[in-house]
């Protein structure tokens, strides 16, 4: 009984996870976290 | 604003770069050793610290502990300071992180062939280097957090959260799992006993290569493979749920090292089952890496870093689906115990986690020297090839001679009794360690040509100024 409401509510968080990952309210936000490798390199190498 | 004298410590990024090609070519040295001590048992010399059981956890910690986690140390501290756009906290810290992980290696490789170890795989070392590891790791902890906490952008960058996920959870791994009572200066007994003992060790060694062989090289994955294609991850959602889907699942998988076994029957299931669940993240962050390359590919045939990189994902995609089905109670009934785990261990190890260090090293050397590029690209290229089909002879070989292996030692006759005698399946096996041994000297000889390169690149730079800490992009 309580091994399975543990696991609803585990699945329960992983699903709300991916639905916060998802949501488009953070769309901008982790378009401009992507571009962190790119632009954290100086690049100006000889 | 960043004060106009900061620069970045790339002097300790160096240091584990270099140390990662050096105890590289030491550790597969070793392992070339042993392969060839299978084939030609007479190459021990009947010396004791040249036996096979003594130099093989010797190889084992070597490539697991020094050459990847050097490569672990070297890419986290740079990429670290990258994407938060900030120093690390402190070069003392940094330096005795460095040197109190030189000393651990030192003192792994005289206690292992002198025959001190705990017994345990992958957790061999007596308790005193026990202990000098743990101060290392909290060390190396405070040093990634603290630098994590003064980030001048509000962000932290997925590759972090894998480096820290890695970081936090390879300390509860080896403190838990080394937890032994003393009884001389170089010998002590586990806390656990029987069953439990045998579950704590491989909660452990699964999730070795959980988090130290695959949480961290996948931070690698998400730094160098986006920094050397010049486009941003394909999907930056995608990592997130990746991230938690993978360290939320790992952690129960390691039972089905114990499948057969007097471990509860339950306890065996869930290992499995684990472990099929594990195949989503391990393929959703597979497809995420490949796909940073969509619109790109061209690049694949002009640059060899990329093909490192790619390659090594194809390898990953590869072992995280043999293992989920290996981890399959009929299967595991033929694999176990045979060489196909040998096979699928290195296919894992030298083909994903070696190939995406040695890439991460070849774009770290030039980029910390102010280069452009390694001395010769040629010799990347040669390397490439080398190395993969170094793999690929070592992975097939080991795959016929495990299930030849499974199939003999199953088969019964029609009375009950068995059809081979243990000699006729070493009988069987014996061509396959040679073609292993090729592979393995194949690997060897691509990591002498890298050491080569790094050295002649090392020359070519001259007066290397450290690099001034970049300004972070406005939208952060």
């Amino acid at each position: 009984m309580i091994s399975g409401i543990v696991t609803a509510i585990l699945l329960a968080c992983f699903l709300g996870g991916i639905a916060w990952a998802f949501s488009g309210a953070r769309k901008a936000e982790f378009e401009a976290a992507a571009r962190l490798p790119l632009e954290s390199d100086s690049g100006d190498r000889p | 604003m960043i004060p106009n004298n900061e620069t970045y410590n790339d002097k300790v990024v160096q240091q584990f770069t270099v140390m990662t090609v050096v105890w590289g070519v030491v550790g597969m040295l070793v392992g070339v050793i042993i392969a060839a001590q299978l084939y030609w048992p007479a190459l021990n010399f009947d010396i004791s610290f040249l036996s096979y059981g003594r130099l093989r956890p010797l190889h084992t910690n070597a490539v697991i502990f020094a050459f990847g986690g050097c490569a672990l140390f070297a890419t986290s501290l740079y990429v670290v300071q990258r994407t938060c756009h900030v120093r690390l906290i402190s070069d003392k810290l940094a330096s005795f992180v460095f040197w109190g992980w030189q000393a651990v290696i030192v003192l792994a490789a005289i206690t292992l062939p002198l025959g001190f170890t705990q017994g345990k795989e992958y957790a061999e070392l007596a308790w005193p280097i026990d202990i000098l590891i743990a101060v290392v790791w909290v060390a190396y902890g405070i040093l990634f957090f603290g630098t994590i906490v003064k980030r001048r952008v509000s962000h932290i960058y997925v590759a972090n959260w894998f480096y820290g996920g890695f970081i936090i959870a390879v300390a509860v791994l080896h403190i838990v799992n080394s937890l032994a009572l003393p009884t001389s200066a170089m010998h002590s007994y586990p806390i656990y006993s029987g069953v439990v003992d045998a579950m704590v060790q491989w909660w452990y060694g699964h999730n070795a290569v959980g988090f130290f062989l695959t949480a961290g090289f996948l931070g690698m994955m998400y730094y160098f493979v986006p920094s050397q294609a010049g486009r941003p991850i394909y999907s930056y959602r995608l990592s997130i749920v990746h991230f938690w889907a993978l360290i939320a699942i790992y952690m129960w998988a390691g039972p089905h090292h114990l499948q057969y076994t007097s471990v509860p029957d339950w306890a065996q299931s869930l290992g499995m089952v684990f472990s099929l669940i594990l195949l989503a993240p391990s393929w959703g962050g597979m497809i995420n890496g490949m796909m940073t390359l969509s619109g790109a590919w061209h690049k694949l045939r002009t640059d060899p870093i990329l093909k490192f990189l790619i390659v090594s994902l194809s390898f990953y995609g590869m072992s995280t689906f043999e293992g989920p089905m290996m981890s399959i109670k009929t299967v595991n009934a033929l694999s176990h115990y045979t060489d196909w785990t040998i096979g699928h261990v290195h296919s894992g190890a030298l083909g994903w986690v070696a190939m995406i260090s040695i890439g991460a090293c070849y774009m770290l050397i030039p980029r910390t020297l102010n280069l452009k590029s390694m001395f010769s690209v040629k010799w990347i290229d040669y390397h490439f090839w080398v190395h993969t089909i170094g793999v690929l002879l070592y992975a097939a070989s080991m795959w016929i001679s495990g299930i030849g292996q499974g199939l003999m030692s199953r088969a019964t006759n029609p009375d009950g009794t068995l059809t081979y005698a243990f000699v006729e399946i070493v009988k069987f096996t014996y061509p396959y360690y040679f073609i292993r041994l090729l592979g393995g000297l194949l690997v060897i000889v691509g990591m002498l040509l890298m050491a080569w390169n790094v050295f002649k690149t090392f020359q070519m730079a001259k007066d290397v100024k450290p690099q001034p800490v970049l300004e972070p992009a406005l939208a952060h």
